[in-house]
This record gives C-alpha cells, structure tokens and sequence, in this order.
C-alpha cells in the first residue's frame, strides 16, 4: 500500500475522512444502481450482485482499518484472507477431515440408503403410508442433537460425524425419491403398460428417469444439511481438526480471523457442491422441461 | 410374467372416482400403518439396547465367574445406571421424573429448559419473520435491490450458515450482551433466510392480469400490496415459517453450546455427554423433539385457520 493511502487510512479523525467515505457511498449506491438497470441475460444480472458484493468488501475493509475496529469484532477482509494464508495447512486438514471424511462418506451413505429404502417399498404401499408421515415429521426435529450420542458410540473420530449425516441425509432423501417416483405421467404409465412392460423395466426406463427431478434436489438440499450436521456435530465434541472444531475452538481463544477463514472454506465447499450438482442435473435430465426451459 | 404387470389406475378406468372413508375407515387406512412403523422403530430400539449394553453389563452388573443366564442378561441390559443405549422405558421413566419430581423453575425439570430455549426460539422467530417480510416487500419493489441482494440470499441456502454462530455469539459477547439476545439473533438469521426467499416469489406470484386489474382500479402500491400481493404470498409463506421455527430451534440449541452450558436443550445435551449421563441426553433429545414438532404444529395451525377462510385448503 502507498505512503499516501496509508497515512490517508490511518488519518481516520481527518477533516476529508468522512466526506470521502460518503462520496464514496454516493458512487457505489449510484454504480449499483446503474447496474442493476442494465438489460440483458442473466449474467448482466448477476453482475449486479457481484458489483455490490465488491463495495460491501470495500467499505468493510476501509471502515474496519480506519475505524480502528477490534479484531474480535469484526476482522478486515484482507486479515481474514492472511489467516487463511497463514494457516493453509490446517484448513487444508480441516477441510480433508470433515467434507473429505464425515461429509462426503455420511452424505453419500444417508442418500444412498434413502434411495434403497424408497424403492424397495415403492411396492408396498403399506409401508409408505406408515413411513411417509413419519419421515416428513423428522424435519421439524433438532436431529443433530443426536451427535453427542453418536460420539458416544462411534468415538470423537469422523465416523461419528458421518453418522449424524447419515441420519440427517436419510429423510429428505427418502421423501422426494417417494415423491419422484409417483411423479411419472398416466399417460407414460398407459403406454408402458400397454407394451405389456414389466414391473423393473418400467421402474428402469420411466419412473426413476421421470422422478431425477426429485431426487437431484434431495441432494442439493443434502448437500447443505450434510455440511451444518457433520459441523455442528463436531461443536458437540470432535478430535483436533475439522471445520467444526476450528470455528468452535478459535473462537473460544477469540482467534477471529480464522474463523472467518473457516466459514469462508465452508461456505465455499457448500456453493460449489451446489453448482456441481447443479451442472451434474443437466446432465442427467436434461430432457426434463425445467432444465430445457432455462436454457 | 404377466401378473407381475401392475396396470395404472387410470388404466382399469375406476367409475366414479374415490368413495369416501369413514373416519374408522380412515384410521385403518392411515394410522395403522404409522403405528406399525412405530411399533417396530421402539422393538428395533429395544433390541439395539439389549445388544448394545450386554457388554457393559456382563462386565459391570453381572458376575461373570458365577455364570449367568440369558434372560438375567437382558434383565441386566434393561435397567443399567449409565446404559450405553438406555431402553425406551428408561427414558420415559427419566422424562416423566424431571417432569413431575422437580418443580418448573428447577433445572432438573426440562421443562424449564424447553421454556429457556422456546423463548429465544420464539424471539428470533418473529424477528427473523418481521425482517425477511421487510426485506421481501423492499426487494419486489426496487428492481436495485432485488439485483443486489437476491442473489446472495439465494446463494445464502447453499452455504450452512449455523456455522457462523460462534461469530455471532462471540461479537454479541463482546459488545456485552448475553443470555437470550444471542441466541435470539441466532434463531433471526436463521429464520430470516427462508421467509425471504419464499415471499419475494410469493409477492410475485399474481398473474399479470391480476396486477393489470389493480392498475386499471387506479390502487396504489400500498393497496396493491396489501390487497393482492400479500394475500397471493401467503401460500408460500407458511412453508417457510415452518422450515424457519425449525431451523431457529436448531440455532437456539447450537448457541446454548459454548455459553458455558447452563440452560436450554442444548446445554442439557452437552452437560448430559459431559458426565455420561445417557438417559439424560436421550431424554432431552426426545424433549427437543417434542418442542420441535409442538413449534411447527402450532405453525400448521395458524396456516390452516388462516388460509381455511380463503378457501385455499381443502
């Protein structure tokens, strides 16, 4: 940073200070503005979104450094990215720890077994009015309160972790695979049935195609629930690494850059699971009217 | 081969349509089967307990060298002091204990702890309602906002926000609040996303023709507002208050964690893993449970009688 800017920071009880730091409000409520009536596709929109993205940083950074916030309260961007330069290595384990291990094993296991259920009793309507009701329930229940139990039975380590996830997963992937599969047109039904197809091929070819839908936004919603479960789950209790652990222990030593860093390694994890899935979705139905519909 | 083929309902082409239950017809229908699946989740419970603890109690109760028999054994697994899985009855009994034993003020009660974190649950609830209403109604009126923000509240869904709750609870903390305010803006946050979300495409979900109407009565905003777009929103808003309680009741039992676990659900939790107490945890668990469906019930309630009046529930 330059002698002048840096003096021009420091300088927070300066006469200019303030006129500038409105000035600049002025310009960067005037860009956004300006910005958001632009026409055009929907990157023109979101460019609206990242402008006013970039200025929250700015004034974060400017007011956080001139102001002379305490560090606890409110870390500057650029300490925030420091940290997370500092401490790459640890978030790196951190990261391996709990979306490489906890995450990603409890999230695939608690889908995959949500999946499974959902078609074996596909044919047992008995056992869908019995479970439907009571899995629907499940999301009005702090179900991550189970984590200390689980650590109890499956150690501090990430099986504990995956656990919770697993029985976090479980549900809604259950629910919306019910759901998809109910999702086929009569029509389609009609027709499968009049070729005199059997029970599996109709499964194979029309029902799991027509319910990917579904089961697509099973995962995005699982994916977010398994990253809250795996780190909640590791406040509870955990061994010495993990996203968890970090926020919750840098914390309590009022390490607050780190934990910025943390979130931020979270919440990148989290958008980019999403978009992945996302990208995977239009793959796999891309014949679906709600995916050619965007297009 | 071919009985395997079950033919489409529409394909058998059932004259005049679904007769109706009787309400005994119905509860065979539909309760039946949930009390199956409950009936065998608590058998499975008991059998896990069984298994699990038999360890345990041939170390800790029983005296190996004397030799014993079976049905001791389980007798052994069903009334352990600190089970590694305690039996249903265990928990029913501790439950019902806290709940007549101790008076409501007592920590040893849980209901005095469902009402320390009901509250900041409740709190952040309204909270977080009034300002994802706020922020919808601003947000579908300027076209600047909408561009600016909606994208990052979007995004916000896919980012596990509660993990930024230390941060919460460490600034409040430091600006000198404690006790319920933190966990309330906790639970806010949490609630606020979702009722945001959901009610900027409920305000906008009035067809044009209906706005075309409005505009031909010369209504002004606010008329339009109130009379046509919030009445369309609140479809989609009850949704969104149910994940919300939901999700501040996580938030509320998150907060209580690191605040020195003195009270609240949360708190009960993690003092009940601290001393190994498992009945208590299981206890509270099932409280947390109870408070968590008793929140979104109630929700449910205010979105039947609200929306029973428009005729938009059957």
């Amino acid at each position: 940073m330059s002698e002048a800017v840096s003096t021009w920071l420091q300088a927070g009880a300066s006469p200019l200070f303030w006129p500038t730091i409105v000035l600049l409000a002025l310009l960067a409520g005037f860009s956004i503005y300006r910005t958001a009536g632009l026409e055009g596709n929907r990157w023109v929109g979101t460019l609206t979104a990242a402008v006013f993205g970039l200025w929250l940083v700015f004034f974060w950074e400017v007011l956080v450094r001139c102001l002379d916030v305490s560090r606890v309260l409110l870390p500057a961007p650029s300490f925030v990215l420091a940290s997370m330069a500092d401490h790459a290595p640890k978030l790196w384990g951190d990261f391996v720890q709990t979306v490489g291990k906890a995450v990603l094993i409890g999230w695939a296991l608690g889908c995959g077994l949500g999946f499974a259920v959902a078609v074996a009793i596909d044919r047992m309507p008995f056992l869908q009015r019995g479970l439907l009701p009571v899995a629907s329930l499940t999301s009005a229940v702090p179900l991550v309160g189970i984590a200390p139990i689980a650590v109890m039975w499956f150690g501090f380590e990430w099986p504990s972790k995956a656990a919770v996830v697993v029985l976090m997963t479980f549900f809604p992937m259950l629910v919306s695979t019910l759901a998809g599969l109910k999702a086929s047109g009569k029509l389609e039904r009609e027709l499968m049935y009049s070729y005199a197809a059997s029970y599996t091929r109709t499964l194979v070819a029309l029902r799991l195609p027509s319910a990917l839908p579904h089961i697509f936004n099973a995962l995005k919603v699982n994916a977010t629930l398994a990253l809250i479960g795996a780190i909640v789950a590791e406040f509870f209790g955990s061994p010495t690494s993990g996203l968890g652990f970090r926020i919750s222990t840098e914390a309590s030593r009022m390490n607050m850059p780190l934990v910025w860093g943390a979130i931020v390694v979270a919440a990148v994890t989290g958008s980019l699971a999403y978009a992945l899935l996302v990208a995977l979705e239009r793959r796999a139905a891309f014949w679906h009217p709600s995916i050619r519909g965007t297009k | 081969m071919h009985k395997e083929i079950e033919p489409p309902v529409s394909a058998l082409g059932r004259p005049g349509g679904k007769t109706k239950k009787t309400p005994l017809q119905r509860f065979w229908h539909n309760g039946l089967p949930v009390a199956v699946v409950l009936l065998s989740v608590l058998l499975a419970w008991y059998v896990a307990a069984w298994r699990l603890n038999a360890p345990g109690a041939i170390e800790r109760v029983l005296d190996e060298e004397a030799g014993y028999t079976q049905r001791e054994l389980f007798e052994a697994t069903m009334s352990m002091e600190r089970p590694l899985m305690p039996a249903p009855h265990q928990v029913v009994a501790d439950f019902y204990e806290s709940l007549t034993e101790w008076p409501v003020d007592n920590p040893r009660n849980l209901l005095y702890h469902v009402a320390v974190t009901g509250q900041s649950t409740l709190i952040g609830f309204v909270m977080g309602t009034a300002l994802g209403l706020l922020l919808s109604i601003l947000i579908v009126h300027s076209r600047t906002l909408d561009r600016a923000l909606m994208p990052w509240i979007v995004a916000s869904q896919t980012v596990p926000v509660l993990a930024i709750a230390p941060i919460v609870l460490v600034i409040l903390g430091t600006l000198g609040f404690s006790g319920v305010a933190p966990k309330a803006v906790i639970a806010m946050y949490l609630c606020f996303f979702p009722v945001t979300v959901a009610m900027v495409a409920g305000l906008r979900s009035p067809q044009t023709i209906e706005t075309e109407m409005m505009h031909t009565y010369a209504a002004s905003r606010w008329q339009s507002l109130w009379l046509l777009r919030m009445p369309a929103a609140l479809p989609f808003l009850f949704p969104a208050l149910r994940v919300g309680v939901a999700a501040g009741l996580v938030g509320a039992m998150v907060a209580e964690l690191p605040t020195g676990a003195v009270a609240g659900l949360g708190a009960r939790l993690l003092t009940g893993s601290y001393y190994g107490q498992t009945t208590q945890i299981w206890s509270a668990l099932v409280m947390s449970a109870l408070l968590g469906l008793t929140l979104t019930a109630s929700v449910a309630l205010v979105e039947r009688m609200v929306l029973r009046n428009r005729g938009a529930v059957a």
